[in-house]
C-alpha cells in the first residue's frame, strides 16, 4: 500500500476515504444480517427447522410455516426467466444484427422504457388489462385442451402464479435485453466478418459468435433479471393471488416471500412478526445462494469459453 | 483544498444559524397535534382537521395513516399525542401501556358483501350460514339450491364461486371474520378471527382496491369490502339476513342502526363489536372506530387542545360523516363519549 500511495497525504486521504465507503457496504449488509437474525429469534425459536417445511401460515392459531412461500417466489421468479429470456435475447439480436438504423433506437429506447415504470403501475396494470386477457386467450385454451397434463389443470380463475410469472417476465426483459445487447456488441466485427467470409449465413454467424462468445454474458444478464424477479413485491403480491399452498397447476393462486412481508408487516406483531422477519432472513438467505450458483456456474463457463477459442 | 473547506464551514454555519433563527419563532407558530394509525377513518380525520384548523388557527394537525397496529404501536411508545385503531385494544396490548387509556368511538364503518354476477344487481339475500358456507368453501356454485331458496325471482347463473379476500392485515377482516365467527360456529372453531386469518379457499388481494379488482375482473367472485368504498365504485352488494330475521341492505342509516342496536348496552369505556347487533333495521357487520388518548395528559396546552377538538367530532364533526360515506355516531352514543371526555386531565384537573 505504502507503495502504491507514495508519500502523497492527498492520495493517502483518498484511498482512506474510500476504504471507508467500501467498508460501510460491507457492514451494512452484516447489520441487516444481524438484526433480521436477532428479530426472527422468538420465531425461530418456537418452530425450528420446521419452519421451513411447514405449509401452515394460521395468524390466529399462531402457526407459521414459510414453504408455500419459499416454494412460490421460486417458481414465479424461474418462470419469469423462461418467458423473459429467448424474449430479451432475441430482440437483442434483431436489435443489434437486423434492425434498420431508424427502428434500432426506437426499439431499444422504449424496451428500456419498461424499467422505468413504478412496479405498483405494473401491478394495477396486471389485475386489470393483463389478468383478464392472460385469461380469456392463454389459461383457458390450455385447460381446456392440455388440462390433463398436471401443471395446466383448471380451474381458471385469473390471478395465479402463470400471471405473476408472466407480469415479472415483462419487467425484468429490460434488464437482460440491455445487458444482451452490449455482451453482443464485444464480438469482435473481425470474428463476424470471418464466419461469414467462409459462406456462413447469418444464422450461422449468430450461432457461432454467441456460441462461443456471448453464453456467459447473457448467463450474467438471466442472474440480474432473476435477483430483481426474486425481490419483487408489489406487482407480485396483485395478481398471484396470495394464498399460501404449494401449487401443482400454474393456473393455482400462490404467495411469494416479500408479497406476504408486505401485506402482513404492518398489523404484525408478537410471533407472527417474528415470523415474518424470518421469512425475510430466508429471503435474504435464498437471494444469497441463488446468486452464489450463479457466480459458480458463470466461472466455470467463462473457463470453458475461454478455452473453446 | 483549503478554499473549499472555508465554503463547507460556511455553509454548515448557515444551516446552524438557520435553526439558530428557526426555533423561537416555532413559539409562534400553531400547536401541532401529532396522531397516528388506522386507515380506514383517514379522509375523515383529514376533512375534520381541515376545517377545526380554519376555525381554529392556533391549532394544527399531522396524521400518519399506518394502520391500526401501527397506530397502538406509536401511542404505547408516547411518540405520538393520539392513536387511531379500527380494533379495540387487546387486555394484553393495554398491559404494555405507561397509563390509563381512553377509547373515543368517532364514526361507524360497514362492510359489505359484493359480488359480480351478470344479469343478477345489487340486493342478492344471503343469510350468516350461507355467507359462511360460501367462505369456508362449502358452497361453490352460484346456483346452489340454499341460495336460490331465499331468491326465487333471481336467475342464478350455474358458475363457480370465486371467494377474494383481503391478503394484507386489516380492520376490515378483522370485523369481516369476527361477524363469521359470531354467526357460525364451524368459523369460530376452524377459523376463528383477526386482522388476517388462514382463509379455507379464496384469493387474496391487497387492500379494498385488490379485492375490488378481483371481484371486478372475475366472473362469479364474491368478497367484502368497506361500504364506502362499495358505494363510491358501484359495486354490487348483497343484502344480509340480521339477527332479527330482516334482509337489510347495507346503507349509512342500516350501519348507525347497527351501533343504535347497542347503544343501551354501550360499556363504559366503549371497547364494543357492533357485529350482529339487535334491531330490526341493523347491517349486521359493523364496527365503531376509535381515537386513543391517554387519561392523563402530560401537557396541559396540547391536551386541552385535543380535547376541545375531540368534543368538537362527536359534535359538530359527526355531520360531515356521510358526505363522505362515513355512518355518524347515534345521538345517545355521541352524548355518552361527550361525557366521558370529561375524563381527561392534566396535573389531576379536567381539560372538557
Amino acid at each position: 500500500m505504502e507503495t502504491r500511495t507514495g508519500r502523497n497525504p492527498k492520495d493517502l486521504a483518498f484511498e482512506r476515504a474510500s476504504a471507508l465507503f467500501a467498508f460501510a457496504v460491507l457492514a451494512l449488509t452484516v447489520l441487516l444480517f444481524a438484526v433480521l437474525l436477532r428479530e426472527s429469534l422468538p420465531a425461530l425459536r418456537t418452530f425450528g427447522a420446521r419452519f421451513l417445511v411447514s405449509g401452515t401460515w394460521d395468524p390466529v392459531m399462531e402457526k407459521f410455516g414459510a414453504l408455500p412461500f419459499i416454494y412460490g417466489t421460486l417458481v414465479s421468479s424461474f418462470l419469469a426467466i423462461l418467458i423473459a429470456v429467448p424474449l430479451s435475447v432475441g430482440a437483442a439480436i434483431f436489435i443489434n444484427e437486423f434492425a434498420p438504423a431508424w427502428l434500432k433506437n426506437p426499439v431499444s429506447f422504449l424496451a428500456e422504457l419498461l424499467a422505468a415504470i413504478p412496479s405498483v403501475i405494473y401491478g394495477l396494470w396486471g389485475i386489470f388489462v393483463m389478468v383478464p386477457m392472460l385469461r380469456d386467450y392463454l389459461m383457458k385454451p390450455l385447460a381446456k385442451y392440455l388440462g390433463f397434463i398436471p401443471l395446466f389443470k383448471g380451474p381458471v380463475y385469473g390471478p395465479s402464479v402463470l400471471a405473476a410469472g408472466w407480469l415479472l417476465s415483462i419487467m425484468i426483459v429490460p434488464f437482460i435485453l440491455s445487458v444482451s445487447r452490449e455482451v453482443l456488441a464485444t464480438v469482435p466485427q473481425r470474428q463476424k466478418e470471418a464466419v461469414l467470409s467462409l459462406g456462413g449465413t447469418r444464422w450461422e454467424m449468430i450461432r457461432i459468435v454467441i456460441g462461443q462468445h456471448c453464453i456467459p454474458g447473457i448467463f450474467g444478464a438471466t442472474v440480474l433479471g432473476l435477483g430483481r424477479a426474486l425481490g419483487e413485491t408489489m406487482a407480485v403480491t396483485m395478481v398471484i393471488g396470495n394464498r399460501p399452498e404449494v401449487f401443482l397447476s400454474l393456473f393455482q393462486q400462490g404467495y411469494t416471500m416479500a408479497a406476504v412481508i408486505a401485506n402482513e408487516f404492518a398489523e404484525a406483531g408478537g410471533l407472527q412478526l417474528s415470523s415474518l422477519i424470518l421469512i425475510g432472513l430466508l429471503l435474504f438467505l435464498v437471494t444469497l445462494v441463488v446468486n452464489l450458483a450463479a457466480k459458480w456456474m458463470l466461472k466455470k463457463m467463462v473457463a470453458r469459453a475461454s478455452r473453446g477459442i | 483544498m483549503k478554499r473549499r473547506f472555508g465554503a463547507l464551514t460556511a455553509v454548515l454555519a448557515a444551516i446552524v444559524l438557520s435553526f439558530a433563527v428557526a426555533s423561537p419563532a416555532t413559539a409562534a407558530d400553531p400547536l401541532m397535534i401529532n396522531g397516528a394509525g388506522a386507515t380506514f377513518p383517514y379522509p375523515l380525520y383529514s376533512k375534520w382537521f381541515f376545517e377545526y384548523s380554519n376555525a381554529n388557527p392556533g391549532v394544527k394537525f399531522n396524521y400518519q395513516s399506518i394502520g391500526s397496529g401501527g397506530g397502538i404501536r406509536q401511542i404505547t411508545a408516547g411518540t405520538v399525542d393520539f392513536g387511531a385503531t379500527d380494533a379495540p385494544m387487546t387486555e394484553e396490548e393495554m398491559k404494555k401501556l405507561p397509563g390509563a387509556i381512553l377509547h373515543i368511538p368517532t364514526a361507524i364503518g360497514a362492510v359489505v358483501v359484493v359480488y359480480n354476477l351478470d344479469g343478477v344487481e345489487s340486493g342478492l339475500k344471503l343469510t350468516p350460514d350461507i355467507l359462511a358456507g360460501i367462505f369456508l368453501g362449502k358452497i361453490t356454485r352460484w346456483n346452489d339450491p340454499k341460495i336460490a331458496e331465499l331468491n326465487k325471482t333471481v336467475t342464478l347463473p350455474n358458475a363457480d364461486i370465486v371467494v377474494a379476500h383481503r391478503s394484507d392485515g386489516s380492520g376490515t377482516t378483522d370485523i369481516f371474520t369476527n361477524y363469521l365467527a359470531t354467526v357460525n360456529t364451524e368459523w369460530r372453531a376452524k377459523i376463528g378471527h383477526g386482522k388476517s386469518v388462514n382463509w379455507p379457499v379464496g384469493i387474496g388481494g391487497k387492500g379494498n382496491e385488490g379485492v375490488a379488482g378481483v371481484v371486478k375482473q372475475t366472473p362469479g367472485a364474491v368478497g367484502y369490502v368497506e361500504l364506502a368504498y362499495a358505494k363510491q365504485n358501484k359495486m354490487k352488494s348483497a343484502s344480509l339476513r340480521n339477527k332479527e330475521g330482516n334482509f337489510v341492505a347495507p346503507t349509512l342509516e342500516a350501519t348507525s342502526a347497527a351501533a343504535a342496536g347497542v347503544a343501551k348496552t354501550m360499556p363504559d369505556d366503549f371497547r364494543v363489536s357492533l357485529v350482529d347487533p339487535p334491531g330490526k333495521d341493523s347491517w349486521p357487520i359493523a364496527g365503531l372506530t376509535w381515537i386513543l388518548v391517554y387519561k392523563e395528559q402530560k401537557d396541559t396546552a396540547r391536551g386541552k387542545a385535543l380535547v376541545q377538538f375531540l368534543k368538537w367530532a362527536v359534535k359538530d364533526g359527526q355531520k360531515m360523516e356521510a358526505a363522505l360515506d362515513y355512518a355518524a355516531l347515534p345521538k345517545p352514543v355521541a352524548e355518552k363519549v361527550d361525557r366521558a371526555l370529561r375524563q381527561i386531565t392534566s396535573g389531576g384537573k379536567s381539560l372538557y
